[in-house]
C-alpha cells in the first residue's frame, strides 16, 4: 500500500467514524428506554409479559406523537434485550444498552436473581433502573439509581405466615426452595423467621432445597411428608411450581400449598392444571374482579394478546408510566446523557402518591414503593380470585 | 420404613432416565470410542417428538371422537418416538461424526458439543423460549402399598426402563447385528477385513442409542410434564458419567451405573441437607472410579487391540 493509499484509508475512516458518532450523539429527540427482561430461558413467559406491556406502552405514546417533555416532543425508542433468565447476561445487557445504546433509563430485570447483579451495573453506570418485580432488599439496597415497583421480601414473607396462621390455624410449616436463587432463597429465609417468630424455633419443620434445574424434588418431598408438616410453602418460579406441585400429590401429600408473587404467571396454569386448583398465593394484584384503570388495562392488553395479563406484566406497566412521569418531570432534556439520567433519577425519586394499576407509590430513601400485597385463590376454572388483601402497617 | 422403602421408588424412577440416556452414551463410546455429547439434546429432541406425537394422537382421537385410551397413546407414543429419533441419531451420526471418523478425537468431540447447542438453539428459534407442558397421557392414580406411595406412570416407568435394558442387552448378545457391534468394540480396523460394513453398523447403534433416549424422554414427560430445550444438558451430563461409571460399551453396566446415580441422589438428600446433594454424590462417584478405574463391567485397555 502506498503512502497515498494509506492516507486515503485513514481520512475515510475518521470521517466514517465521525459521521457514526453525529448520528447517535446527535439524534437529541430521541429518547431511548431500556427494557431488561427475560425473553428465554427458564421464566419466558415473565419477558414476553415485559415486552408485550412495553410495547402497548410505546403504541400510546406514538398514538400521541411522541412525549412531551417541556415544550419539545420526543420520539421514544425501546431497546430490548435478553437476559436469558441468567444474571451474568443480565449484567451484560445492562452494559450494553448503557454504554452503547445510551438509554436514558432501563425497566427491568425482572427476577432477583438478575435484577440484583444488574443493579449494581446501572448504579455504577448512574443511570436510573426500576426493577418492576424484583422482591428481594439487595436490587435496591444503597443504590441510589435503582428503584422497584413492588413490595419486598421482608414484607411478604410475614405476611404468608401471618395469612396461613388466621386462615388454617396451622403451626406446623415446611418449605421447599431453590438454594442457587436470590429470590426463593431469600423469601424462604424471611418466611422462616416470620413463622419462628410466631410459633416459635422448630416449628418450621422441614426446610428442604433444591439447586436451579432439578426437576425431580421425590426426596425432599417425602422427606417434608414424613415432617409432620401441615401445609407446603414453596416461593418459586410457575414451571417449578407445576413440578413440585405433582409431585407431591403423587407422593400422597394432599395438604395444603402456599406460594409466592412468582406463582402467578399466565402460564402457570397451563403447566400445572388441576393439581394447582385452591392453592393460594401472595402476589401484586388479583386480575379477576379488577376495576377502573386496572380493568381498563387488563382488557386492552387481553384484547390485544388474548390472554389476561400477569402481575409482571402490570407491574412493567406502572414501572414504564412512573419512568414517563420522571422524564416528564424533569422538564427539559440537555441531549447529555449523563445530566439527563440525573434529572430523571431525581425527578423519579420525588415522585409523590403515583397512581398505578397495581397501587398507589411513592418511594422511600432507598428506592422502594409501600405496597399493599393480594392472596389470590386459584379457583377451581384455574383463576386467580382475589381473596384478600395485606396493607403494611405504617 | 415406610420413608426408607418410598425413597427406594424414588431413586429407581429418577435412575430409570439415566439409566436409559446413559446406554447410548455407553453404546456408542463402546462401539466406536465416540463421546456423543449431543446425547443429552438427543434425548430432549425425542422428548419434543414424544410431545407432538400425544398431542397430535390426542387431537386426532378427539376430532374422530374416537376413544382411544390413555395407555394405548402412550404406547403409540413410545413407539413412533423411538422411531422417529431413531432417525435423529442417525442424521447425528452421518453429518457430524462420519465425515471426522479419521480426524483427531478431540475434534469428534467437540461435534458432538456443537451439534448439542444447535439442537437446543435450533429448538429454541423454532418453537420458542415457552415451556410446553407434556399431556397427561395416563392420569395418576395414587397407591397406597405399606405406606409406600406408587402412581401407576412410576411402575411404567420403571419396568418400560428395565424391558428395554434387558431387550437390548438381548440384541446385542445373541443377534448377528449385535455380534458386529461387538466384534467392532473389539477391533475397529479388522472388522471391515471380516466384510462387516462399518458404517452401518455405526449408524445402527446411534439409532439404538437415540431409540432409548427417545424413550427416555417420552417417559420423563409422563413424569416431569415441563419440557424446554434445555432440559437434555444436565441429564446429559449426569448419564455420561454414568455411562463411565457403567463400563466402557457394557449395556447393563450402563444401566446399572444408571440406577446407582439415581440410588445415591436421592439418598444422599434424603441424609444430608438436600443442598449438598450433587457435590457428596459425585464425590462418591470419584471414589468409585478411583478404585475402579475402568468401571463396574470395563475391560482395561489392550495396547494391542487400540492404537
Amino acid at each position: 500500500m502506498s503512502r497515498k493509499h494509506f492516507i486515503l484509508l485513514t481520512v475515510v475512516l475518521v470521517l466514517a467514524i465521525a459521521a457514526l458518532a453525529a448520528c447517535s450523539g446527535g439524534g437529541a429527540k430521541v429518547i431511548k428506554v431500556g427494557i431488561n427482561a427475560p425473553l428465554t430461558g427458564s421464566i419466558p413467559k415473565v419477558g414476553e409479559g415485559t415486552k408485550y406491556s412495553a410495547q402497548m406502552w410505546l403504541a400510546d405514546i406514538n398514538k400521541a406523537g411522541g412525549l412531551q417533555v417541556g415544550n419539545k416532543k420526543y420520539k421514544v425508542e425501546l431497546v430490548i434485550e435478553d437476559n436469558e433468565s441468567k444474571a451474568d447476561s443480565a449484567v451484560k445487557a445492562n452494559t450494553k444498552m448503557i454504554t452503547q445504546d445510551n438509554v436514558l433509563v432501563i425497566i427491568g430485570p425482572q427476577s432477583s436473581k438478575q435484577a440484583v447483579p444488574a443493579g449494581e451495573v446501572a448504579n455504577n453506570y448512574k443511570t436510573p433502573m426500576i426493577s418492576p418485580w424484583s422482591t428481594n432488599p439487595k436490587t435496591t439496597l444503597n443504590r441510589p439509581w435503582v428503584f422497584r415497583g413492588c413490595f419486598l421480601d421482608p414484607f411478604q414473607g410475614p405476611v404468608i405466615a401471618n395469612f396461613v396462621t388466621n386462615q388454617f390455624g396451622f403451626t406446623k410449616a415446611a418449605v421447599l426452595y431453590d438454594i442457587a436463587s436470590d429470590y426463593p432463597k431469600g423469601l424462604a429465609e424471611y418466611f422462616k423467621k416470620a413463622w419462628e417468630k410466631l410459633h416459635g424455633a422448630g416449628s418450621v419443620v422441614a426446610y428442604e432445597s433444591f439447586t436451579h434445574g432439578d426437576t425431580d424434588f421425590s426426596a425432599q418431598l417425602t422427606a417434608i411428608n414424613k415432617s409432620g408438616a401441615q401445609f407446603l410453602f414453596t416461593p418459586q418460579y410457575y414451571s417449578e411450581v407445576a413440578l413440585i406441585v405433582k409431585q407431591a400429590h403423587q407422593l400422597g401429600w394432599n395438604k395444603p400449598i402456599v406460594g409466592s408473587d412468582s406463582w402467578g404467571s399466565a402460564e402457570l396454569i397451563k403447566l400445572c392444571g388441576s393439581d394447582c386448583y385452591g392453592d393460594y398465593f401472595s402476589t401484586h394484584y388479583a386480575a379477576a374482579g379488577a376495576k377502573g384503570a386496572t380493568k381498563a388495562f387488563i382488557d386492552r392488553y387481553n384484547a390485544k394478546y388474548g390472554y389476561v395479563p400477569d402481575d409482571v406484566a402490570a407491574l412493567t406497566w406502572d414501572s414504564l408510566n412512573i419512568a414517563k412521569t420522571a422524564i416528564q418531570n424533569c422538564g427539559k432534556l440537555t441531549g447529555k446523557i449523563a445530566t439527563d439520567r440525573k434529572c430523571v433519577r431525581d425527578a423519579m425519586a420525588n415522585i409523590k402518591n403515583f397512581d398505578g394499576i397495581t397501587g398507589k407509590m411513592t418511594f422511600n430513601e432507598s428506592g422502594d414503593p409501600s405496597k399493599c400485597a393480594v392472596i389470590v385463590k386459584i379457583s377451581d376454572k384455574g383463576e386467580f380470585k382475589f381473596f384478600k388483601q395485606v396493607c403494611p402497617t405504617k | 420404613m415406610g420413608y426408607f422403602l418410598q425413597n427406594i421408588v424414588n431413586a429407581l424412577q429418577w435412575g430409570s432416565f439415566y439409566a436409559l440416556v446413559a446406554i447410548g452414551y455407553s453404546m456408542v463410546y463402546g462401539v466406536l470410542m465416540l463421546f456423543n455429547f449431543a446425547h443429552g439434546d438427543v434425548f430432549m429432541v425425542g422428548a419434543y417428538i414424544g410431545f407432538f406425537t400425544a398431542s397430535g394422537l390426542m387431537a386426532l382421537a378427539a376430532m374422530g371422537s374416537i376413544a382411544i385410551p390413555g395407555w394405548l397413546i402412550l404406547i403409540l407414543t413410545l413407539i413412533i418416538a423411538m422411531f422417529l429419533n431413531s432417525f435423529v441419531g442417525m442424521a447425528v451420526e452421518r453429518i457430524g461424526y462420519r465425515p471426522l471418523r479419521d480426524a483427531p478425537r478431540a475434534s469428534a468431540a467437540i461435534t458432538g458439543l456443537m451439534i448439542g447447542i444447535i439442537l437446543e438453539t435450533g429448538n429454541l428459534a423454532l418453537l420458542g423460549a415457552q415451556r410446553r407442558a407434556f399431556p397427561p397421557l395416563i392420569p395418576p392414580t395414587v397407591y397406597k402399598v405399606g405406606g409406600v406411595y406408587i402412581t401407576n406412570q412410576k411402575i411404567v416407568i420403571i419396568v418400560v426402563a428395565l424391558a428395554l435394558t434387558l431387550a437390548l442387552h438381548q440384541f446385542v448378545q445373541h443377534t448377528k447385528w449385535g455380534m458386529a457391534m461387538r466384534a467392532m468394540a473389539y477391533d475397529f480396523l479388522v472388522v471391515p477385513l471380516m466384510g462387516i460394513p462399518i458404517n452401518t453398523i455405526a449408524a445402527l447403534t446411534f439409532a439404538l442409542g437415540s431409540a432409548l433416549a427417545a424413550a427416555a424422554g417420552v417417559l420423563y414427560g409422563v413424569a416431569y410434564p415441563v419440557l424446554g430445550p434445555y432440559m437434555g444438558i444436565i441429564i446429559g451430563w449426569k448419564a455420561f458419567v454414568a455411562a463411565i461409571l457403567g463400563g466402557r460399551g457394557s449395556i447393563l453396566g450402563a444401566a446399572s451405573a444408571g440406577f446407582l446415580l439415581g440410588f445415591i441422589e436421592i439418598f444422599v438428600t434424603m441424609i444430608f441437607p438436600s443442598t449438598m446433594r450433587d457435590f457428596i454424590a459425585y464425590t462418591i462417584i470419584l471414589l468409585i472410579l478411583t478404585f475402579l478405574p475402568n468401571g463396574f463391567f470395563g475391560e482395561p485397555y489392550s495396547a494391542k487391540l487400540r492404537l
